[in-house]
């Protein structure tokens, strides 16, 4: 009962992260028609930029405010030197392209950083941890990750259904160009859109540096785990990618930490892990497969797209 | 009918393989006259590496399905191998049916659910299995796990070492690649290829016609991973190594890589992008260990710059150099 505890909010934190790297991809995809590879290792920048700011500065309120900043900038100047120019191109040339700037940012990541993980120290305010019944303790830092996400989750929510930009937003999703023949600027609008999910992937990223390991490809995972999670809740839908977050984080969680104990039985800890790191990932594919197979359009498709 | 990509005219294709495989089928001779020994093996893993790219090809260029999880196929042909060969049951005659029988399998099952879905959607999914195909060969505990398997030999026929003789080996996957050439170029001209190829540019079409979408492109995307797994097999026996870094996503990205730039759709010109690949790894790896850093805006300026598609650059390229070469 307690480790389920655990793991549920365990679960619950990597569903969060998740839905901040796959709100930014699935909006961009949704509205843009833009394949962007490149979205893991703007998760991954950030994460990067936070752990040299916050070294920097000595102070990880500052220094995450500097990261955002950082990120969201390098964000704006992807989008006008690269990006711009691709919104237009086949599918296939997107691809390619945001896969070459993936292979550069890994290895220039190594380059300027070096390929040892850095580590960022949990800030001093967060350290230490909360006594839930049972004796069982919770890292106070983790809850801060789960109320950071939930807070996102909620501005995003406001800013997409109560704003006029969200109304442009989700306009756009439905039909960008014949918001375009109304007269929007959808250029900019793209843009904003862009920075903004770049900016939610790397906020993903610097909140998660501290409980993982900042190392180069960091971002690979996360992307295709992205990838995942919006084709399970529907493209261009932010209460999808919420809900597919939130089943991908929980069950790859709990399956984690179940088949280790499971392989157990069988052989012995090491390999059990091993085992059951391959399997549980296995779980999320066959779940896509699954719900791909019932709902081919997610499950919770925005409205409107053809 | 006169598409952006004619796959089937006669001139432009035919004589393109001919040469090509006379050319591959005299390295060894040139090879061992001028006494460098290391172009064979070079030369036979730059012919894995077309084979892959060209059983992609088939799916992308000719069927337009872009499937970014084409690694599994090679992973799963070369970890069938090389487990079979660790097992004491290596032999070319269980070891070759075993790697296509899984390839294709896996291509048959994942295929019936990702040929449901288009676009932006069969990328991710082909992209999800793939990830699960190497997250299977990670698991793979008894067989190396993350750290890949150095296996005890190559491939026997029936009990013989045959294949560890460079030259003969390089014959056979000399083999496989022209063989599998003429099966696709075959193909791409037969029926079969045009009601692809029809599918790619319009699928309503082609169903109001009344074929079979779903099952022709299910019949390319099963051949296809056969390929791929045949290019597993040969890779395992030239490596006489396993690792799940051969079904990793970013040797699916490669393959893409190799398709495009030696043309969508044009077979051949698989072998072109292979080549180039390899020759760009080999010419950079030289400059810098980080020579990715300079590959990855590569990729990106090769796409930026060709305005209009990298299709039709490729074809005004080739048609400069068909036309210069008048062959």
């Amino acid at each position: 009962m307690s480790l389920l505890a655990i793991q549920v909010l365990n679960g619950l934190q990597l569903g969060l992260l998740m839905f901040l790297v796959a709100a930014g991809l699935t909006l961009v995809f949704g509205v843009m028609d833009f394949i962007n590879l490149a979205h893991g290792v703007q998760y991954m920048m950030g994460a990067y930029l936070a752990a040299t700011f916050i070294g920097w500065s000595g102070h990880f309120v500052i220094g995450l405010g500097m990261a955002l900043i950082g990120i969201m900038v390098f964000g704006l100047l992807l989008e006008r030197v690269m990006f711009r120019h691709l919104y237009t191109r086949s599918h296939l040339d997107q691809v390619l392209a945001t896969f070459g700037l993936i292979l550069f940012l890994n290895q220039g990541v190594k380059m300027v950083w070096g390929a040892a993980p850095l580590s960022v120290p949990v800030p001093e305010w967060f350290q230490g941890s909360v006594l839930l019944g049972d004796g069982i303790l919770y890292p106070v830092y983790r809850f801060v990750i789960i109320g950071s996400g939930l807070l996102m989750a909620l501005v995003l929510w406001l800013v997409v259904e109560k704003t006029r930009l969200g109304m442009l937003v989700r306009a756009g999703a439905s039909n960008a160009t014949m918001l375009s023949a109304l007269g929007v600027d959808v250029r900019k609008l793209f843009m904003v859109i862009f920075a903004f999910g770049t900016m939610l992937a790397g906020f993903a990223g610097a909140m998660a540096a501290p409980i993982l390991s900042v190392e180069p490809g960091m971002g690979d995972q996360v992307l295709i785990l992205a990838f995942v999670v919006i084709v399970i809740g529907g493209i261009g839908s932010i209460r999808g990618a919420f809900a597919g977050a939130l089943l991908v984080g929980l069950i790859d969680t709990l399956a984690r930490s179940y088949s280790v104990d499971f392989m157990r039985l069988f052989v012995g800890p090491a390999a059990a892990r091993g085992i059951a790191n391959g399997l549980s990932s296995m779980f999320i594919y066959l779940l896509m497969a699954l719900v791909l197979f019932l709902r081919p359009d997610g499950l919770f498709p925005a409205r409107g797209r053809t | 009918m006169s598409g952006p990509l004619i796959l089937s005219g006669k001139r432009s294709s035919f004589w393109p393989v001919v040469v090509l495989c006379l050319g591959l089928a005299l390295v060894p001779l040139v090879a061992v006259l001028t006494k460098q020994g290391h172009w064979v093996s070079l030369t036979t893993q730059m012919m894995i590496l077309a084979l892959a790219a060209l059983s992609l090809d088939l799916i992308l260029g000719i069927g337009g399905l872009l499937s970014f999880g084409h690694a599994a196929f090679i992973g799963l042909g070369a970890y069938t191998t090389g487990i079979l060969i660790q097992e004491g049951k290596g032999d070319l005659f269980i070891a070759l049916p075993m790697s296509l029988v899984v390839s294709g399998l896996f291509a048959f099952v994942t295929g019936i659910i990702a040929l449901r879905t288009r676009g932006v959607v069969f990328i991710m999914i082909t992209l999800a299995f793939g990830q699960m195909a190497f997250f299977a060969a990670q698991a793979l505990y008894a067989y190396g796990g993350d750290d890949g398997l150095t296996l005890d030999g190559r491939s026997t026929l029936f009990g013989l070492k045959l294949l560890s003789n460079k030259i003969v080996f390089y014959y056979l996957t000399f083999f496989c690649l022209a063989g599998c050439l003429l099966l696709l170029q075959r193909l791409s001209r037969a029926r079969f290829g045009r009601v692809l190829l029809g599918s790619r540019d319009n699928a309503v079409r082609m169903e109001t016609l009344g074929y079979d979408v779903f099952r022709v492109r299910l019949v390319a995307y099963v051949l296809s991973g056969m390929m791929a797994g045949l290019a597993g097999f040969l890779l395992a026996n030239h490596t006489e190594f396993v690792s799940p870094a051969y079904a990793a996503w970013q040797r699916s990205g490669d393959l893409i890589f190799m398709v495009i730039i030696g043309g969508v759709g044009s077979l051949w010109g698989a072998v072109g992008g292979a080549l180039t690949y390899l020759l760009l790894e080999e010419g950079l790896s030289g400059l810098t260990e980080h020579w990715k850093v300079i590959f990855g805006p590569l990729i990106i300026a090769f796409v930026l710059l060709t305005h209009g598609g990298i299709e039709g650059v490729v074809t005004r390229v080739r048609d400069l150099l068909d036309g210069g070469r008048h062959d």
